[in-house]
């Protein structure tokens, strides 16, 4: 298997393929650039990508070569995945590289620190192949709202990828990357993963640190691994999990055994909870049927599967819209052409500091940041704070609540992840309602802090798009996700006769030579 | 800038019973900063003393300092506070570029110290007590300088420039409960209570103290109301008084002026005023309602903080000796009267005599000079003394000079001028200016010759026993002399050559 077929293998056979030396890392990392400039630019190229880091990330593949090459401690001490390429969702600050967050107002900003988990992937030395595109500020569920226009879903060219991680995702449906980084906050990881047929994991509430994730809304966002088996989610949340003395929220005993847990692999016995609020009404036929499968994949394999009622479920997404965006309006509040990024002057009238940061926020935010800032600036209000973020807060209680008596009862919890497969492009842009309907699986997890894994579950009947499957666990019991998402993933690829991305169509390779 | 009526303070006191309320900022002397590891430095290079945190750039977190908590614990402990079991943080928002995020990170419902109480001595010996509110952690801000305009105020000015070496500073801010049935004394109670926070704070060794740095910082809230009635009238809010001298001075024209405009029979607008050493008055500043929306929320990027018992007990056994008992001591060692006394502590000069004392003066010469050459010139300055620029040092050295001989009282005067003057240490100003007494016998010998002769009846006088009429001879040798020589060797030597036993 030369570098080029190699780019469609799991990471962790790769990883296997550079320490056998049957390919070095400069070939794989070039595979990959050069897949990324076939499929990637031009008008109908995937556009997972805003920035591609072909310089450093050669040389951090050349430099992993040498170790090994050497031989001796050099070698041994190389990390399991060093030299295997990842992709880094353009929210996650990185020196050497633009961070632009999916905004105008950060157009060309240049970090001068690393985010914390961008330092345990150098450390692990896995070059960085670039940054991926997103909704602004990872506000949105298509990728349709970045500033730098659209991602396209690697199954159909007009179909949204998902958001706000969508660059991440596509990219790693389109080969462009084995494995990437994303934020989720109400979904952005699994959501994307679900409507592009691959893995993805939102961690434990302060299993792997915030610092340096641009913050969308504190309490809610946390760095996942995103990858297209569940065994490499498992070993990417290793190398970027655990501790972080730079953010206050970081879990001191975050889960571990991760990897293990993925090929251990084993449900016999275990209880997984079907969540009665999140199916059914309101999801597509397929997502629907591709659910009801895997239960019978699972029971087949030993699994108990009953259903748990979650009855606060249905004010998740009323409570989320509201601790978000206030959340967000605080936290874009540093945006204001003082320090860095975008200063526009007022087009007339003197430029006083409230007219420079006025004018900068106008043109510097897209309609659906603006939506969100105006949303949780009058949430927070006086006056209208107990009614609005104080509710709220008391729904994220009885979520919580929900959840701590759904697992005194079963080990996890299984739904769909996302109740449609891939939209259209264009299809809910104007209705901001209809777009947070995609994240209404996804966002009780988010408010309760517990950990989620989605995974491809098949294709839906109508038409022939992934669908997502959902898994939740306990706080800190992120490797029993891995430990079921493993078996499910194997029985699923049985029945499909491999894996589910095996079957999306093959990109066409004239889409513009162009790279970026 | 339009001047205000004022009553004359006699005039106010007797139509109007005032209310105070203090909001005083310590900063604190930690390390780093409360939520970063950047350092905590004054006076370096603007944006020097910063990093990604402080700066507030896209995707940093805060991280709370212990030492800060530890000692806003220890100043709540020592105003007699109760230290909450378990608090948080909040932002307040509001959009100005000294503050990088836009937010300020503070304590908002639930502070770490609240219910204390401070017993303030005034100088005549009343003990007045004041409640507190509550003491709450927060960050400073940036500082701005706005440049190209007359005032130096951001009206009218070209630009601004913004250091955010101070972003960030650990802040602990105490506010009172409203301090009624001071009366006339609420100007002296205004400033004896700052006192007593500076010096605590300084006591505890938490904070730097210097009010001319900003580490102590007073926004003074004054409100008149008829005396009988029980409602409180409109306060205003006296921002940024920066002397002890100023917050007496602000607080008693604020009560001047409040009772002007009453009396006019026109509404006080409850607004922040702005103190004016220069002129020795306020200006409006901008309109303060209680209902300034902020829109705080807790700070979802920072865990509460628990403060177990144990944790607080062991804090308190680190308390120092409380102010008031350390006066006690003193008085005791120093041997002051309670006139002297109470007058030192008045002067402010409590520190600094002790700080004299230690490094070899005798108490009764640190008084001396304190509150005698060094007050008097710091009044001519309009200063407090502690702020003139002489060190305890000066004047045990100064001492040590007049001890020796070197110099007289006289000769020391003009050695303090000099190291004001900026001329070096006393040594170095008698050597520049050539002020060393004359020790040298052989030529004060001739001198008292000459003096001998020149007034021969009072020789003859001193001859005969009249010991104290010695006097008239060591002046015409001083004046011969030009105040050079030491007047008890002077002396010495007349008798000598007289013949007589001093």
């Amino acid at each position: 298997m030369n570098a080029h077929e190699l780019i469609r293998s799991s990471a962790a056979v790769m990883a296997a393929k550079l320490a056998s030396g049957e390919i070095t890392s400069v070939e794989l990392v070039q595979a990959h650039l050069d897949r990324i400039a076939a499929v990637d630019g031009g008008d109908r190229g995937v556009n997972a990508f805003l920035h591609v880091n072909t310089e450093e990330a050669l040389a951090v593949a050349a430099d992993v070569d040498a170790r090994r090459a050497r031989g001796g401690s050099d070698a041994r001490e190389l990390h399991e995945l060093a030299g295997v390429p990842i992709a880094v969702k353009d929210l996650i600050v990185t020196i050497g590289q633009p961070t632009t967050a999916g905004s105008k107002i950060l157009e060309g900003w240049m970090s001068p620190y690393d985010a914390t988990v961008v330092k345990k992937l150098r450390a692990a030395r896995m070059p960085i192949l670039g940054k991926t595109n997103l909704d602004e500020f990872a506000m949105g569920s298509s990728t349709e709202h970045s500033a730098y226009g659209p991602t396209r879903n690697p199954w159909d060219l007009d179909r949204i990828p998902g958001g706000s991680g969508g660059g991440s995702a596509a990219a790693v449906a389109a080969f462009e990357a084995p494995l990437a980084l994303g934020t989720d906050t109400g979904g952005s990881i699994r959501q994307p993963g679900a409507v592009t047929g691959t893995v993805g994991v939102k961690p434990t509430y302060g299993a792997v640190s915030r610092y340096g994730a641009i913050a969308m809304a504190s309490s809610l966002d946390q760095i996942g691994p995103v990858s297209r088996t569940v065994l490499d989610s498992a070993l990417l949340q290793e190398v970027i999990g655990g501790h972080d003395p730079q953010d206050s929220t970081s879990l001191t005993d975050p889960s571990t055994g991760l990897a293990d847990a993925a090929r251990l692999g084993n449900v016999k016995g275990m209880k997984i909870g079907i969540i009665k609020e999140l199916h059914g009404e309101g999801y597509q036929a397929g997502v629907e049927n591709r659910f009801n499968e895997s239960l019978e994949l699972l029971r087949g394999a030993g699994a108990e599967i009953v259903e748990v009622s979650c009855p606060n479920f249905g004010y998740a997404l009323g409570a989320y819209y509201l601790i978000m965006p206030s959340e967000a309006s605080s936290n874009l509040a540093k945006f204001d052409g003082v320090r860095f990024g975008m200063r526009k002057l007022p087009a007339e009238g003197p430029p006083t500091i409230e007219r420079v940061m006025a004018a900068t926020r106008a043109a510097g935010f897209g309609d659906e940041v603006k939506r969100r800032i105006i949303l949780g600036t009058y949430a927070l209000s006086a006056g209208y704070y107990d009614a609005y973020y104080g509710s709220a807060q008391k729904v994220r209680t009885l979520i919580q609540r929900d959840f701590a008596a759904a697992f005194a009862q079963v080990d996890v919890l299984i739904s769909p992840t996302s109740p449609t497969t891939a939209f259209k492009l264009g299809e809910k842009l104007n209705d901001p309602l209809a777009m947070y309907l995609n994240d209404v699986a996804t966002i009780p997890a988010n408010l309760a802090g517990v950990p989620g894994l989605t995974l491809p579950g098949g294709l839906a009947d109508e038409d022939g798009l992934p669908v997502g499957i959902q898994l939740l666990a306990p706080a800190r019991e992120d490797a029993r996700l891995y430990r079921v998402g493993a078996v499910l993933e194997s029985l699923l690829e049985a029945q499909w006769g491999g894996p589910i991305l095996d079957q999306a169509p093959a990109l066409a390779q004239t889409a513009a030579k162009e790279a970026k | 800038m339009s001047v205000d009526t004022i009553l004359s303070f006699e005039e106010a006191m007797e139509k109007y019973d005032p209310v105070l309320g203090f909001e005083v900022h310590v900063e604190l002397n930690t390390k780093s900063k409360m939520f970063s590891s950047a350092p905590n430095v004054f006076g370096d290079e603007p944006n020097t003393n910063v990093n990604e945190v402080c700066l507030g750039l896209p995707g940093v977190l805060p991280v709370l300092n212990k030492k800060a908590v530890e000692s806003s614990i220890l100043i709540g402990l020592a105003l007699n506070c109760k230290i909450a079991e378990h608090c948080t943080f909040a932002r307040k928002q509001y959009f100005y570029p000294d503050t990088p995020k836009n937010f300020q990170t503070s304590q908002y419902e639930d502070p770490i110290c609240y219910d204390g109480w401070i017993d303030i001595e005034l100088a005549d010996g009343t003990v007045f007590r004041v409640e507190i509110e509550r003491a709450h952690m927060e960050e400073d801000a940036g500082k701005l300088t706005h440049m190209g305009g007359s005032t130096g105020r951001i009206q009218g000015a070209d630009f601004s420039l913004v250091d955010y070496n101070r972003s960030g500073v650990p802040l602990v801010e105490i506010v009172t409960k409203p301090i009624e049935g001071a009366g006339s004394r609420a100007p002296e109670l205004a400033k004896a209570y700052v006192a007593a926070i500076r010096e605590i704070v300084k006591n505890l060794g938490v904070s730097d103290a210097r009010m001319e740095r900003g580490n102590v910082r007073c926004d003074a809230n004054v409100s008149l109301r008829p005396y009988g009635q029980e409602k409180f009238g409109t306060r205003t809010e006296t921002k940024n008084v920066n002397s002890l001298r100023a917050v007496e001075n602000a607080v008693k024209f604020e009560i001047q002026r409040h009772g002007a405009v009453l009396d006019s029979g026109v509404k006080i607008i409850q607004e922040t005023r702005h103190w004016h050493e220069d002129t020795k008055s306020t200006t409006s500043g901008r309109p303060k309602s209680d209902a300034d929306d902020y829109r705080y929320f807790p700070e979802p990027d920072l865990v509460p903080i628990v403060t177990t018992a144990l944790w607080v007990e062991q804090l308190r056994s680190r308390l120092p000796e409380p102010p008031a008992a350390r006066r006690k001591r003193l008085q005791a060692d120093w041997g002051y009267t309670d006139m002297e006394f109470r007058d030192v502590v008045n002067a402010g000069l409590m520190d600094e005599i002790e700080e004299t004392v230690t490094a070899g003066a005798s108490a009764a010469a640190a008084r001396k000079w304190w509150m005698g050459e060094i007050a008097r010139r710091a009044k001519l300055a309009d200063v407090d003394p502690a702020a003139l620029g002489v060190s305890p040092a000066v004047v045990v050295e100064i001492e040590k000079l007049i001890a020796s001989g070197a110099i007289n009282d006289k000769l020391a005067r003009q050695v303090l001028d000099g190291v004001l003057d900026g001329e070096g240490t006393p040594a170095e100003v008698v050597e520049k200016r050539g002020l060393a007494v004359v020790s040298d016998d052989g030529a004060l010998q001739s001198a008292i010759d000459e003096a001998l002769a020149a007034q021969p009846d009072v020789a003859d006088k001193i001859r005969g026993g009249k010991v104290q009429a010695v006097g008239a001879i060591v002046g015409g040798v001083m004046k011969v002399t030009r105040g050079q020589a030491d007047p008890g060797r002077v002396r010495e030597l007349i008798l000598a050559t007289l013949g007589v036993e001093g």
